[in-house]
């Protein structure tokens, strides 16, 4: 969008909107970044600081929704500027949620201590790099509304459970040789599935973007929603 | 015996509203989305000009039958002038000139022989400042029309009711009918000019801005009041206001600078119009 509104105050509304939507972004990649590192170096420490940085992103979410809920009873917008405050409305409950699994990675990560790892380091560290790089790009795609950087971070979703998929059969199998590992697999299992779920906020982000972009709803493919793409012909 | 929670009590409610919602036919519920339809009027490469200024160039827009077509764009785009073509008010205006077709369902009403008054009978008007005939009773302001155009009725009161009660105001109005009109409040006379209208049973009804001097609860009730005519009539509305056009209607017409930019069902031009300048005028990136 390059012509700005002619009432000022409103795009300057929609701008510190869009600012802080980033700014819970950023937070949010930050503290998954950190919880991921600790996992790999172990380190309780980095964990904890992690953890910290959770309530600031419940703080800007409720900021966000509150801004969103004044710009649409004052100024009643629509077509872009609608899908974007709906679309920022979704976007911080994905962000919100993905700084809590953060949080539960630091957890398990603070559980396990210094406990000897388990063979299943691949699928994890797979998992971990397509899913913190599909939220890296579903934030990206947000800022340059890039539809098509978009729409790779969706296809990259399958990846991630097909690694899920492979260390749960994995650490089952650890568990019936050995039941001594039941603690440590269990919370390897754990970590496993919040990765998992950060993969699926990610795509939930881009979904977003997609919609808000294009006004394109392209979540369910297999359900057909009630919207339809075009505007109808003129009647005859 | 289970104990109903509020929530489960909820739930049965609405379960049993689900189960005899009619479905379509691969199960999914009906979309409430309008379908265009069968045309009521159409103007093809209708050009319209006062002396050498050119307002329309070349519209080419139908208006479908018994639904609200809004008409939106920015000041001096070309709407009222429009509307006024649709029955035949713009050539009143001296030096006003116009070119093109306007059909009504298959009639030119521009056509040669075609006598305008029979089509401001057939296409009705309702204008922005509510204007009941001063020092005429309600009832009379109702059958104005009909005596302006020789018309007679066998019945001229329950012709009054009719048209009272289509209009919403019949309870309002009916133990004062010898009343001025005049004396009613602005909301009230905006609904006898329509009732007004109604007496002549037009196919087509315009609306030149027909809320833009009434109060907000004023404006809800005739807004109402479109919703109920177009189960009967073909509304046409001209409107400044783009929370009315997206109230109100079922599709809508982007003018500007005397062209149409844009035409499509409402709910899609205000969530995402294919047009950057339909785009920017709704946003209020205009200017």
């Amino acid at each position: 969008m390059d012509r700005l509104h002619t009432d000022r105050e409103y795009e300057n509304e929609l701008t510190a909107l869009r600012e802080q939507v980033l700014l819970m972004g950023a937070r949010v990649e930050e503290m998954i970044t950190q919880a991921l590192r600790s996992f790999e170096e172990r380190d309780a420490r980095l964990a904890e600081e992690a953890m910290a940085a959770d309530c600031q992103v419940d703080q800007l979410e409720l900021e966000i929704d509150e801004a969103c809920l004044q710009i649409l009873a004052r100024r009643q917008p629509v077509a872009s500027d609608l899908r974007f405050i709906t679309t920022a409305l979704k976007v911080v409950t994905d962000l919100e949620r993905i700084g809590d699994l953060g949080v539960n990675v630091c957890e398990r990560v603070i559980e396990l201590g210094d406990a000897p790892p388990l063979d299943v380091a691949t699928s994890i560290s797979r998992m971990a790099e397509i899913a913190h790089s599909m939220l890296r790009d579903a934030l990206d795609a947000f800022v340059a509304r890039d539809v098509a950087k978009a729409e790779q971070v969706i296809m990259r979703d399958r990846r991630v459970d097909a690694y899920y998929a492979r260390l749960f059969s994995e650490l089952v199998s650890y568990m019936m040789k050995d039941p001594g590992v039941v603690q440590r697999a269990t919370r390897l299992q754990s970590i496993g599935r919040y990765i998992e779920r950060i993969a699926d906020h990610a795509t939930n982000l881009a979904e977003m973007v997609v919609f808000m972009v294009r006004g394109r709803d392209v979540r369910h493919p297999s359900v057909s929603g009630p919207q339809n793409d075009d505007q109808g012909p003129q009647p005859n | 015996m289970t104990l109903q929670t509020p929530f489960m009590a909820q739930r049965d409610i609405v379960a049993s509203k689900e189960s005899t919602r009619p479905a379509s036919d691969d199960g999914r519920t009906a979309s409430p989305a309008p379908s265009p339809g069968v045309a009521k009027m159409r103007s093809e490469e209708l050009r319209a000009a006062f002396g050498s200024n050119e307002v329309l160039k070349g519209i080419t827009l139908s208006i479908a039958e018994r639904r609200v077509t809004a008409v939106i764009g920015p000041s001096g785009c070309g709407k009222s002038t429009f509307i006024r073509c649709l029955n035949r008010m713009h050539e009143v205006v001296p030096g006003a000139q116009v070119s093109g077709r306007v059909l009504l369902e298959s009639q030119d009403i521009y056509g040669r022989g075609v006598d305008p008054v029979r089509v401001r009978r057939r296409v009705g008007m309702v204008f922005q400042k509510p204007n009941p005939f001063p020092n005429m009773t309600i009832r009379d302001n109702v059958l104005a029309g009909l005596r302006l155009n020789g018309l007679k009725t066998p019945n001229p009161e329950a012709l009054a009711e009719k048209a009272l009660r289509r209009a919403a105001l019949w309870d309002e109005v009916k133990d004062s009918l010898g009343r001025a009109g005049s004396g009613l409040s602005g909301g009230q006379q905006q609904r006898l000019c329509i009732a007004r209208s109604l007496a002549l049973e037009p196919e087509v009804l315009l609306m030149d801005e027909p809320c833009s001097a009434l109060d907000p609860i004023a404006t809800a009730r005739v807004e109402e009041l479109i919703h109920d005519l177009c189960k009967n009539y073909t509304i046409v509305i001209v409107t400044h206001n783009m929370q009315q056009a997206a109230r109100v209607a079922d599709f809508t017409a982007f003018f500007y600078l005397g062209e149409l930019i844009e035409y499509g069902r409402t709910d899609v031009i205000f969530t995402r119009p294919e047009k950057q300048k339909t785009e920017d005028y709704i946003t209020g990136r205009f200017g």
